[in-house]
Order: structure tokens, then sequence, then C-alpha cells
């Protein structure tokens, strides 16, 4: 789903300003862990290093990077729930207004949902439907609990099992169920394919999908590109803690390539694009970096990527890379 | 198949119990057996002086004190086995009918500092736990590794010493007040005597459980499912009613039934210290005068007491642990 496909019966200058009004926008967002270590050293961990993402009302936006790269710590930024010996710099906008810490508090929850990772978060000895009903505020919590619960093909008679004896989809659906069941315009879930297999896996996005032409904003986060590659509008890539890369999927199915040389090598490395074994590793995010993150493993790096980094810069259309050579 | 199980279960720790209990009759009857103190001199007591020594025989014959021990062993576990515990030499009164009595105020004693102690014990685990790192925390812990490590008569000394000399608040000792006919001794009066030594126990009993119940809560809010629910918007007390709550409580409950052993231990000093009239005076009495019949009649019933306590930990667990697994909200 475009975004001009949406506002088709607008004009064009009623496009541009709702086009201008992201639901959510996070500019150079950064967090760092401290960790003591020995003595009285204190180790800085820079998880996320400069995190870019835009996204509209009824847009999903994939964020691809490689597993063990913090993703999950953006999650927890955004919504505010990040370790206490973490610290958040940069600039996060909700519907145009700073996304303070105050707001954060009273936004997740009721505006923007977590889609967690994890099967083993829900609470083991609550009821599945119990734990969808606390984000419905009308009375006939469970008749409207189990309504949803077929919406997205679960037996009602889960609203009374506890979480130890539902499958991994099963509890997959309870989360997308949740996300029904709430008012929130901002979904991000949290790697949401994670050990489906494809049947289950084309479900869930197509489940994700219908929540984003519900008018809302879904960021995806993932390791997986193909995934992406189905239902994203946008695709931003995420490496050593840094936003290299927003695409636009169609523009990269017609290209049939990334700009960015790390991009490149994720897309290369998919099984129908000639399942290219990507050579590199994340930077450990104790290491200050001097120049271009990428460059020590980029078959086009110059002198100038080694000693300068290069900023995030707009190619055309929203689209944007961070490399001096794209 | 449940009913094979539960079969299994039954068997199992009636066998348990069984051997449990001949080891600590078989090694009481021993370490009573070498006590120096003799048991007819006890039994006279002052009239020591007046009896002749054909009389003493007599005494000594009539309770075979002087048969072999192993004869004497095996005279009382037939007898045992028969449901007869034979009679006090202190108390010259049928063993049962001592152990009943005392046991009333026993368990009075013991279900009040026991009861105290888990709701207090929980209640600071929780404090501790959803404060990590915080001053409070740090008291509560400082609070229980401090009193993990006071021995309980010391406790009990410190609390008769402050609330009933210097501020008169408490009788000094006793079950009941003294001069005062039993059937006029009012409830007020039996709480009055109780309150101290069950404080006691319980001071000392809640460094067990808040320890072991701030590492649960400090467990379940480290775990993915709290995260969630932080990321679902819920904070502060919504969160521990909705989640910390019912995750904690029921392996703070098993473990508070596992630490009857240690209260029957608490006990028998606090009562000791207060003069309460329990069975942990009793065995003392018991020791201390070579009392075979009352001392082996206490160690059975203490040993099938804390072997109950133990025994509901366990199928406690072993329930939650099987509706969890059916699927069953608890």
């Amino acid at each position: 789903m475009n975004i001009v496909y949406k506002f088709r019966d607008e004009t064009n200058e009623e496009i541009e300003k709702i086009k201008s009004n992201f639901l959510l926008e996070v500019n150079h967002l950064s967090l760092t862990i401290e960790r003591v270590g020995k003595g009285s050293d204190v180790e800085h961990l820079h998880v996320i290093r400069d995190f870019h993402l835009n996204i509209h009302q009824g847009e999903v936006v994939a964020i691809v990077g490689a597993s063990g790269s913090g993703k999950s710590l953006l999650a927890d930024a955004i919504l505010g729930i990040h370790p206490k010996n973490s610290l958040i710099e940069g600039n996060i906008k909700y519907e145009n207004q700073p996304l303070t810490e105050k707001r954060k508090k009273r936004l997740r929850g009721n505006d923007i949902l977590l889609i967690p990772q994890m099967t083993n978060a829900l609470d083991p000895l609550m009821k599945a439907g119990k734990q969808v009903e606390s984000f419905i505020k009308q009375k006939n919590k469970q008749k409207i609990v189990k309504d949803i619960f077929q919406k997205v093909g679960l037996d009602p008679a889960v609203y009374h099992q506890i979480p130890s004896t539902l499958s991994g989809g099963m509890i997959r659906r309870i989360f997308i169920a949740m996300a029904l069941a709430s008012k929130v315009k901002l979904i991000i879930a949290d790697e949401p394919t994670n050990g489906l297999d494809a049947e289950a896996l084309d479900e869930l996005l197509f489940q994700l999908k219908m929540l984003a032409n519900d008018n809302r904003g879904i960021v995806m986060i993932t390791h997986d590109l193909e995934a992406a590659m189905k239902i994203a509008d946008k695709i931003a890539v995420f490496y050593a803690g840094e936003t290299v890369e927003i695409a636009d999927r169609k523009n990269v199915r017609k290209a049939g390539k990334f700009r960015h040389p790390y991009s490149r090598a994720l897309w290369n490395a998919l099984p129908q694009n000639g399942f290219v074994p990507i050579e590199c590793s994340q930077p450990s995010p104790a290491e200050e970096i001097i120049g271009c993150s990428f460059a020590s493993y980029c078959p086009e790096a110059t002198k100038r990527c080694g000693t300068e980094k290069p900023e995030l810069r707009e190619v055309e259309n929203g689209e944007m890379v961070r490399c001096f050579y794209a | 198949m449940l009913a094979f199980h539960i079969g299994k279960f039954i068997l199992k720790r009636t066998l348990k119990f069984v051997t449990l209990l001949f080891a600590v009759v078989v090694l009481t009857f021993m370490l009573v057996s070498l006590s120096p103190v003799d048991p007819i001199q006890s039994y006279l007591g002052a009239e020591m002086m007046v009896v002749s020594e054909e009389q003493k025989e007599e005494i000594a014959e009539y309770y075979g004190v002087n048969q072999p021990k192993l004869q004497q062993f095996f005279k009382w576990l037939k007898m045992f086995l028969q449901g007869d515990l034979g009679t006090s030499l202190v108390y010259r009164q049928d063993v049962l009918s001592i152990i009943q009595e005392k046991f009333v105020a026993s368990f009075a004693l013991m279900a009040l500092s026991w009861s105290m102690a888990g709701i207090l014990g929980y209640a600071l685990g929780v404090i501790a736990g959803m404060n990590k790192g915080t001053f409070a925390d740090r008291a509560i812990k400082l609070y229980c590794f401090v009193l993990a490590s006071t021995p309980t008569f010391w406790i009990a000394i410190l609390l008769l010493i402050v609330f009933s000399l210097w501020l008169g608040l408490f009788p000094i000792g006793l079950g009941t007040p003294i001069g005062v006919v039993s059937e006029q001794v009012t409830w007020l009066d039996r709480l009055k005597h109780i309150l101290l030594p069950a404080a006691t126990l319980s001071v000392i009993g809640v460094s067990n459980i808040t320890l072991h119940t701030r590492q649960k809560v400090i467990d379940v809010l480290d775990s993915e499912f709290i995260r969630f629910a932080r990321a679902k918007g819920e904070e502060g007390f919504t969160l521990f009613k909705r989640h910390v709550f019912r995750n904690t409580l029921f392996p703070a409950i098993s473990v508070h039934f596992a630490s009857f052993g240690e209260l029957f231990g608490g006990a028998i000093l606090a009562e000791q210290v207060f003069s309460y009239p329990g069975l942990g005076l009793a065995i003392v009495q018991a020791g201390l005068n070579s009392d075979v019949p009352l001392m082996m009649g206490i160690v059975v019933f203490s040993t099938f007491f804390v072997f109950i306590g133990n025994l509901l930990a366990d199928v406690l667990y072993t329930m939650i642990d099987l509706r969890m697994k059916n699927g069953e909200a608890i």
C-alpha cells in the first residue's frame, strides 16, 4: 500500500501536507549503555549510534538488521522502557510533538503498542483472554475479546487458557488480537516472524497489513529481509547502530537492488538473489567508529570512508542513504 | 494414571516418614541413655533423702531402669506401636495428654508467629524487590542479614527487657496471669501473654521469606512478560497487582511452609525465655530430668509436625506446577 494511493482523492497540495505529517519521526537517536566494569572503569556501549526513521499513518516500515544488532533496544527506546543505566539522545517526534519520557509513559499502551518478540511475554499465570481485556474500555469485555479471537483465527475457548498451553503461533495471534482490541495508532512489532513456518508467516504478515490498512502505522523490526520485502512500504536498513539506508520497497523491486553496499550485501544473501554469504560482522558497540561503520568490509570503500563519517542524506522522494558514493 | 501417581506419592512419603522417624527415635534414645542424669533421682526429687536404697531399687525395677538399654528401647517401641507413649516421670501424667495440652499452647504461638512472619516477610520482600537498589531495599536487606544471624533467645530477652520491663506493656512470662483461676482467664489475657513470644519468632522468621520473596520479585520483574506489561503502560502498583503478586505469592507460601522446622526450634528457645508453657518448655524439662518417655513422645510428635509442614510445601508446589501444566489459571 502506497501513501499516494491512500490519499488518491485529495488534491496534490493536501497530499504533500499529509506526507510531511509524520506519525513518528526519529532523528539522530542514540542509546548508550553505561556499564561499570572492573574497578572504577566505566564502559560505554553504543548500541544505537545514529538512528533515523519516519512513518506515516497506514504505512508499514521495516527496520532490517542482523540479529544482535540492538534492534530490540530500539523499540525500548521509543517506548521509554529502556534499561535504567542507558542514556538516550536525539529527536523523537510523535504526531509532530516531541516525545518526552513523560509523554512516552502516557502514550504506551494507549497510542503506541509493542508486539513483543518472545512468546513468553504473556503472564504465565493469567488467562489469555484476561490479558487482552486490559486494552478494552467498554463493557462486555469477554464477548469482545472472543469476537476478536475469532477474527484472528483463534478458538474463543482460548480465552480461558493460560499461555503455557498455547503454541507460539497462537500466542502471536493473541498479540495481534491485542493490537485489534486497542485503539493504538502506532504498532512496533519486534521480530514478529521469529520461528514461524512459511504458512504462519504469511498469515501474520497479512494480519499486520490489515492493521496498517486500518490506518495504523506499523514499525516492523526484523532480521528477515524477505519478509520485510513482502509487506513493508519502506525499508530502513540498520547496521552498527545506524540507519544506513531508507528505501522504498517498490523502487527496490523495480531497480532490483539497494543503494548502500551493506543493504546490497543483505539483498544478495537472499536465496533467490544468489545466496552470497555476507562477509562482515557488526563492529562491537564498545568500539568508537571513525568514518563509515561499514568501511572495513565495503568492496567500494575509499580512503575518505575510513576517515570521514558519511551522513544520512536524502536521495529522492524521502529515500535516504548513508554513503558518499551511492 | 492420576490415581497411580497419587498412590505412588503417598507410598513414597510414608516410607520416607517411617525411616526418618525410626532414625530420629533411635538417635534420641541413644542420647538420653548417655545422659548422666539419674532418672530415679529426678523422679524422686527432694524426697531422694528420705527414700531407702531398697525402695529406690524397687522403683528402678518397676520402671525397668536397670534393664539393658536395647531391651528398654524395644519395650518402648512395642508400647509405642500399640499407641502407648508411657507416663512422664516429671509431670507424672500420661505423655499423650501432656503433649495434647502443651501442643494447644505451642500451636497458638507458632500459628500466630508463622502468619505474622509470612505476611510481614512477604510485604517486606515485595517492597525490597520492587525498589531494588534503593535505600528501602538496602535497609530491609540489612535487617534480614542481621536478624538471620541473631540468636532467638537474645531477641527474646531484648523484647522482654524493652516491652515488659521498661515499658510495662506486656507480662514478663507464662501463658496466663499468675494467681487467676484458669476458668477466669480471658482471651485478652492469653493474647497479652502470647504476643511477645510470637513477635520474637516472627521477627526472626521474617528474614528467610523476605529474602526469598525479594529475589523472586526481582526475577519476575526481569522477565519478558513484565517488559511487555511495561510496554503496555502498566507501572507501580498496577504492575504489582496484575502480574507480580500472583507470580510470587505461591512460591513464597510454599517456602514458608518449609520453614516449619525452624519455627519449632525457635519456639523451644522463645518458650524457655518467656516460661511459656508449651511443648518447647516441656521438652527442655524432659531433657534436663532424663524423662525418657516424655522426651521420646515429644520428639515423635515434633518429627510428625515438621514432616507435615514440609509435605504441605511439596504438595502445594506440585499442585501449582500441575495446574500450570494443565492450563488452569490460578
